[in-house]
């Protein structure tokens, strides 16, 4: 690695804690860890550890990611032609709401939190468990119900609402499974606000001696800023869908104009939570990011202070924001200003995220290993997803592209570009410590590389296809077939990408049984999490650990291991 | 044995068997379920936020239909019921005192006495609920109406819907609370079987402090809730 010789050494004295592993060893001669200290379907219904519930809820969340990447191949497939010919204009309707609901709610809000977040934030900062392990398990099992729910409602029939439950639409007209859909949005929202209650009360309290708050890395920040919105935010969504199904049920007029309620009132209290909800979904990807960049980097990450502080920055701004999406729903023109304004504001403390990681790759020693073609996919895109959203934050635009392809576009660049590229890089990065096994390299790669290409073919032709003025939600463009050359590239691209979702899942199974034996740290990874064994033991420390060492200490880790010659 | 020194080696006995495995002292513990209560109670304040929220936007663009409806209301039972709620934060006050002085069965005492009082709170808010069903005050009922006109103003009569927005919140925010106190009173069942096996003294009595976290914030809520639907615009 280049170092110049300017840069200031830290005191030698600041050594890794090294934890005696005397652990115990099962009969069967294996060293005993969390997944094989017991067996049997109550061993794991019933168990408490974080580590244990994060694979649960690994289950759970991937079965909605193909449940929604499922729906989103037939819209694919339907915009394959101008002419409505695959599905009915009903149908289709259902396709893109239950899309949304499952993604939105049962994927992308839960997925990094639940599984990554719980698995590694009690490692991180040094304790045995969350704060709170029974209420850990508890909102797992309100999710895996709420999921039942939204399976429920797919089954019977569907439901049509679009993700948003937009009244009188959803309250008045539609005979479909709008109650069943909205309970279980409500009912995994207690899953996700009690996630997020646990996750803040074991950053405050259960630090390991040593850890301060300068000293966490950016990932439990991350989920601590995340956390916040969670239980701010989730609330008052949870209120508004119960008014929905009141109203529905018992036919009141909460908010139905033509009895004298006002729709723009549910509009207000959904965003209010649905805005803050999209960085829900991509804090914790920022989280991650910053772990990647700063291994594959080998640097401390740039300005630590300044991301942590930028990812609370985000959460408390992207709470004044929510009026953009109601630009021209009729809100007065000076609160529009204003919301305007703010959102253009949001854009500095994310500016300030991606400066400070591609400062931080600045004259780094830069390797290619699967997490970091994530990382540079994630940074790339969520660039392209972040600028575009201020086309939208524009009064002016946003008029223009309001509920057009450009929108679908915009948001898919950040929740599908971003989010699930980081939770993806997130996956291979601690997969070694989840599973104890190494992933293959090269198909890593590969599937790294399919996602980004396949990415992009499917969402940037929807740019263009949105600033022509295709509208979303159409399942019928035979006015205009001009569009349907950007659609087939589009849906060419959805292809691919499927490809590349489908390859990690099958490899990530294949490596639990043939995958070579991961080491401790596989990647000479500074953080708590690499000091202990692969996979970890049910109480992850022999010993309570003694943190002495600032976080993404890679000058010094690469100083320590100098002799021992790394293979990138 | 608050004043036991920090365990620092797992797997050493506890004096206290409440103490968890992954916490290392008491007080961790202590700080980290009040810290949890205390954020549980925020959420609380946001959800019942949203109902506010819906209330003050309709209160101000229906002020006269409100004021009508809210004079249909009955005062006497409303007042009685504010002073019983009170009165029972007042009760589990005094069973987490007697916990930290060491009084077992005074605890128990105050904690009956908590339920008895929530529970009549919920009974007198149902024979309430009963009145409005059989003044036909219930919105969404094809039956729905209300007499009168908007207080001050003879020749305006109440506009039926926004009368029944009116009692759409109200049902939905008493609703919502009354729901809270029945979660409550079950809360207390427990914290009352608990105590009375002597499981609260000096030295243990996080459970029944965040109980009374619990108790005295549904208590707050109708605190606001009784004067936002009884009293608007009310003249003697």
């Amino acid at each position: 690695m280049h170092r110049p010789a300017t840069w200031p050494r830290r005191p030698r004295n600041r050594k890794f804690q090294v934890t005696s592993m005397a652990t115990a060893v099962l009969e069967t001669g294996e060293r005993e860890t969390y997944l094989n200290r017991e067996y049997g379907i109550k061993s794991w219904l019933l168990t408490v550890d974080h580590k244990r519930i994060a694979l649960l809820y690994l289950m759970g969340i991937t079965f909605f990611f193909f449940i929604g990447g499922f729906f989103a191949l037939l819209i694919r497939l339907e915009l394959l032609t101008p002419a409505g010919d695959l599905v009915q204009a009903d149908t289709y309707n259902k396709l893109f709401t239950m899309h949304g609901q499952v993604m939105v709610f049962f994927f992308l809000i839960p997925a990094v939190p639940a599984v990554l977040g719980n698995f590694l934030i009690p490692i991180m900062i040094g304790a045995k468990d969350l704060a709170f392990p029974r209420i850990n398990l508890l909102s797992w099992y309100l999710y895996i119900i709420g999921g039942i729910l939204m399976v429920y409602t797919i089954l019977a029939g569907g439901v049509d609402t679009g993700w948003t439950f937009y009244t009188p639409l959803s309250t008045e007209f539609l005979k479909t499974n709008v109650t069943t859909a909205a309970l279980a949005v409500f009912v995994s929202g207690f899953s996700s606000i009690l996630t997020g209650l646990n996750f803040i009360v074991t950053t405050h309290r259960m630090r390991a001696p040593g850890m301060t708050w300068n000293r966490l890395p950016l990932f439990v920040w991350a989920h601590y800023a995340t956390s916040i919105i969670q239980v701010l935010g989730t609330p008052v969504v949870a209120i508004a869908i119960v008014l929905v199904a009141l109203e529905r049920l018992f036919h009141l007029g909460i908010f139905n104009p033509t009895l004298g309620g006002d729709p723009l009132l549910f509009q207000h209290l959904f965003w209010f939570y649905s805005h803050p909800a999209v960085y829900i979904m991509i804090l914790p990807g920022m989280g991650i990011i910053s772990e990647i960049v700063c291994c594959f980097s080998r640097k401390r990450v740039f300005g630590y202070k300044a991301m942590a502080i930028a990812l609370l920055g985000i959460a408390v701004v992207g709470f004044l924001v929510w009026a953009h999406h109601m630009f021209v729903a009729g809100i007065s023109l000076y609160a529009a200003l204003i919301f305007s304004f703010l959102s253009y504001f949001v854009a500095v403390p994310s500016a300030i995220k991606v400066f400070n990681w591609t400062s931080t790759m600045y004259k780094g020693s830069i390797s290619y290993q699967t997490p970091m073609l994530y990382a540079f996919g994630f940074i790339g895109l969520f660039t392209m997803g972040g600028l575009t959203g201020l086309f939208l934050a524009c009064l002016g635009v946003d008029v223009h592209v309001t509920d057009t392809y450009f929108v679908v576009a915009h948001f898919h660049y950040i929740m599908v570009g971003g989010m699930v590229m980081a939770y993806l890089g997130g996956m291979h990065f601690w997969w070694p410590k989840i599973s104890g096994r190494l992933y293959p390299e090269g198909w890593g790669r590969l599937a790294a590389l399919l996602v980004f290409v396949g990415f992009n073919l499917t969402f940037f032709p929807q740019f263009i296809l949105g600033y022509m003025g295709m509208p979303r939600r159409y399942w019928d463009y035979s006015h205009s077939p001009e569009f349907q050359i950007l659609n087939v590239l589009s849906t060419a691209g959805a292809t691919i990408l499927a490809v590349g979702y489908l390859l990690p899942m099958i490899y990530f199974l294949w490596s639990m049984r043939y995958g070579k034996p991961a080491p401790d740290n596989p990647w000479n990874a500074a953080g708590l999490e690499w000091t202990i064994p692969s996979p970890p033991t049910t109480f992850n420390f022999e010993e309570q650990p003694v943190v002495t060492w600032e976080a993404y200490n890679y000058d010094e880790l690469d100083q320590r291991r100098e002799e021992v010659p790394v293979a990138h | 044995m608050h004043t036991s020194p920090p365990a620092t080696v797992e797997g050493e006995a506890h004096e206290n068997p409440a103490l968890l495995h992954h916490f290392a002292t008491e007080e961790q513990q202590k700080n980290a379920a009040s810290l949890g209560m205390w954020l549980f109670l925020i959420t609380e304040i946001m959800f019942f936020g949203g109902m506010f929220c819906a209330y003050l936007v309709y209160r101000y663009a229906y002020f006269g239909d409100f004021a009508a409806a809210s004079s249909s209301l009955d005062l006497k039972l409303g007042t009685i019921n504010t002073i019983v709620l009170i009165g029972s934060s007042l009760t589990v006050a005094m069973a987490i005192r007697c916990a930290q002085v060491g009084k077992q069965k005074a605890i128990v005492g105050y904690l009956v006495l908590t339920i008895i009082l929530g529970v009549a709170f919920l009974g007198i808010k149902a024979i309430e609920y009963k009145q409005k069903f059989d003044e036909h005050h219930v919105p969404g009922l094809a039956n729905f109406h209300l007499e009168g006109h908007v207080p001050r103003h003879a020749d305006v009569p109440v506009n039926q819907n926004h009368a029944q927005i009116y009692f759409s919140l109200y049902f939905a925010m008493t609703g919502m609370h009354a729901l809270h106190m029945i979660i409550g009173v079950g809360l207390f069942a427990y914290l009352t079987y608990k105590a009375y096996k002597g499981r609260y003294g000096p030295g243990y009595y996080t459970p029944l402090e965040n109980g009374g976290l619990y108790w005295h914030f549904v208590d707050i809520v109708w605190i606001y809730l009784f004067p936002l639907l009884y009293l608007i615009d009310r003249h003697p």
